[in-house]
């Protein structure tokens, strides 16, 4: 490993150093393991709140540039804690809720997005050596946990007793069980020659020259790469892909009797999914924290970051598909040409005929 | 593995399963039976996690929680018949099936404590790390279980064409 003068920024001796520390106060044993994983959770807990209200402001900005306006202003150099006072102003609104509501299912909804949102980052390699639970599972695991977004909003949509949140939630429901397969399939391509599903597996057949990136194995990796981000899009209900919250058809869909706090947990677990989607795609096509130079959680936010820039981009430039051709693109094309894919990736790998 | 937390956790698991399963089958909303049921087989993916078997909970919340109920919501909510009426989950039968259903637990009991006194002690867990089982669950699949494994594949298909066939309007 090349010695740089950045190499002190990593950030592993600073999370060995504070597991010695709560090692020297006394704790051993299963107090240590339920220290440690409390506070890592409380950490990324943070750190991801944090994204998520960074996104929301940067996706207000990028909006409003693409708009010919300059987005918020107000609040800081360039609004910069726009975000900030929208929350406070979301915690302290009052929570109206319906009569006729399905009262345990309107209740948990938003808790079940909030949580599932934020539990796939177990897995994520954030950088060398920082990830909370290297399960040989892996990738297995998020693309597991993340169908309770899924449920959440079934149940907002159900649970709210109207018909454009009800509307919101089966068409999310078919949107995402469509999209699911190319999703998948096109993580296999990468799992094929990976051999593994563990997610630090899938970072480290990456390393050296950023050649070795997946996206650049062609000619499947391109492919892989760009139908993954595809389905990855329709996954995290973003435009073009939008249909369950499409705002000239279904007012807000599912989240539409949703208010003060409980909206505010919906907005920030979407702006999150959309995080761990460019997140695993950073993982597993861009090398993951790998780059040269500057340190690795860097290099790691950086790609993320550039990946959710695309994903904003689409979002205001492209528009909404309809419902019959989403289904259509799903099944008639992106299915099909993902096996293909999948099939040509796999004789590759068995002949060889890769660098 | 059989340290005291894994026994609390298991007892709690074991717990929100019955409980929920119990409410899949006795409540009067159909989607809160449904959601009930994506509780119950969440609960029996955390088992799997405690027997260190991590492939097949994943598997079980993808295919089970992702797919199946998924599906089950989106036919409640697509039968409109079915979505605001309370409707009665037991019919005239119930005290029969009651019977059978303790007659059921009583025998599947019976074999259980009667393999478990058989094997008692002679029994030893293999030797697959936990890393690994993954990978040795691939290999199982492509050579001693090749067969079962594609006439699974072979049976889905057909249950997949056949639905294909049932929900396609003839041509006059």
């Amino acid at each position: 490993m090349n010695v740089t003068p950045f190499v002190l920024l990593e950030l592993q001796p600073v999370f060995i150093w504070l597991y010695q520390l709560l090692e020297k106060i006394g704790l051993s044993g299963s107090w240590l393991t339920v220290a440690s994983y409390t506070g890592l959770s409380l950490f990324l807990f943070g750190l991801l709140s944090v994204v998520a209200l960074f996104l929301v402001w940067w996706e207000r900005k990028i909006s409003g540039h693409i708009q010919q306006r300059y987005g918020p202003m107000r609040n800081g150099w360039h609004g910069w804690y726009q975000t900030i006072m929208d929350g406070m102003k979301l915690l302290l609104k009052e929570d109206i809720k319906v009569v006729t509501r399905d009262k345990p299912v309107f209740f948990w909804a938003p808790i079940i997005a909030f949580v599932a949102a934020f539990v796939a980052y177990v897995v994520i390699p954030f950088g060398k050596g920082l990830i909370v639970a290297d399960l040989n599972i892996g990738i297995l695991y998020i693309l597991a946990v993340t169908t309770f977004t899924v449920i959440s909003l079934f149940m907002a949509g159900w649970g709210s007793h109207n018909k454009y949140a009800l509307l919101g939630g089966m068409r999310s429901a078919a949107q995402v069980v469509s999209y699911e397969v190319p999703m998948v399939v096109s993580i296999l391509t990468v799992i094929v020659f990976t051999g593994s599903l563990s997610m630090v597996d899938i970072v480290n057949s990456q390393s050296g020259i950023f050649f070795n990136w997946f996206i650049f194995r062609l000619p499947f990796g391109p492919i892989a790469f760009l139908t993954y981000i595809t389905a990855a899009t329709a996954e995290a209900n973003r435009t073009p892909f939008d249909i369950p919250e499409a705002e000239q058809e279904l007012v807000a869909g599912y989240n539409v009797e949703y208010s003060g706090m409980k909206f505010a947990m919906f907005f920030l677990a979407e702006f999150i999914n959309m995080f761990t989607v460019a997140a695993i795609a950073t993982t597993l096509f861009l090398g993951g924290w790998h780059g040269a130079i500057l340190p690795s959680w860097l290099w790691f936010l950086i790609k993320t970051l550039s990946i959710v820039l695309l994903l904003m981009l689409f979002r205001w430039t492209y528009p909404r598909l309809r419902v019959d051709q989403l289904m259509e693109f799903a099944w008639k094309f992106l299915v099909p040409l993902t096996f293909a894919n999948l099939i040509l990736a796999s004789w590759m790998k068995y002949a060889r005929w890769y660098w | 593995m059989t340290s005291p937390q894994v026994g609390i956790v298991f007892w709690i698991i074991a717990f929100v399963m019955l409980i929920s399963a119990f409410m899949v089958v006795s409540l009067k909303n159909i989607f809160h039976s449904a959601l009930f049921l994506i509780l119950c087989l969440f609960s029996v993916a955390g088992i799997y996690v405690l027997l260190q078997a991590e492939f097949l909970a994943a598997a079980q919340v993808l295919i089970y929680v992702g797919a199946v109920a998924v599906l089950m919501l989106f036919a409640i909510m697509l039968t409109n018949n079915l979505a605001s009426k309370k409707i009665r989950q037991a019919n005239r039968n119930v005290l029969v099936g009651f019977f059978v259903s303790v007659i059921f637990c009583f025998i599947t009991l019976v074999l259980l404590v009667k393999t478990y006194v058989s094997v008692w002690g002679k029994l030893k867990p293999q030797a697959v790390l936990p890393a690994q089982n993954v990978l040795v669950f691939g290999k199982y699949l492509m050579t001693k279980f090749m067969l079962p494994f594609e006439v699974v594949s072979v049976l889905l298909l057909a249950a997949l064409i056949g639905a294909i066939v049932l929900a396609r309007k003839e041509r006059s």
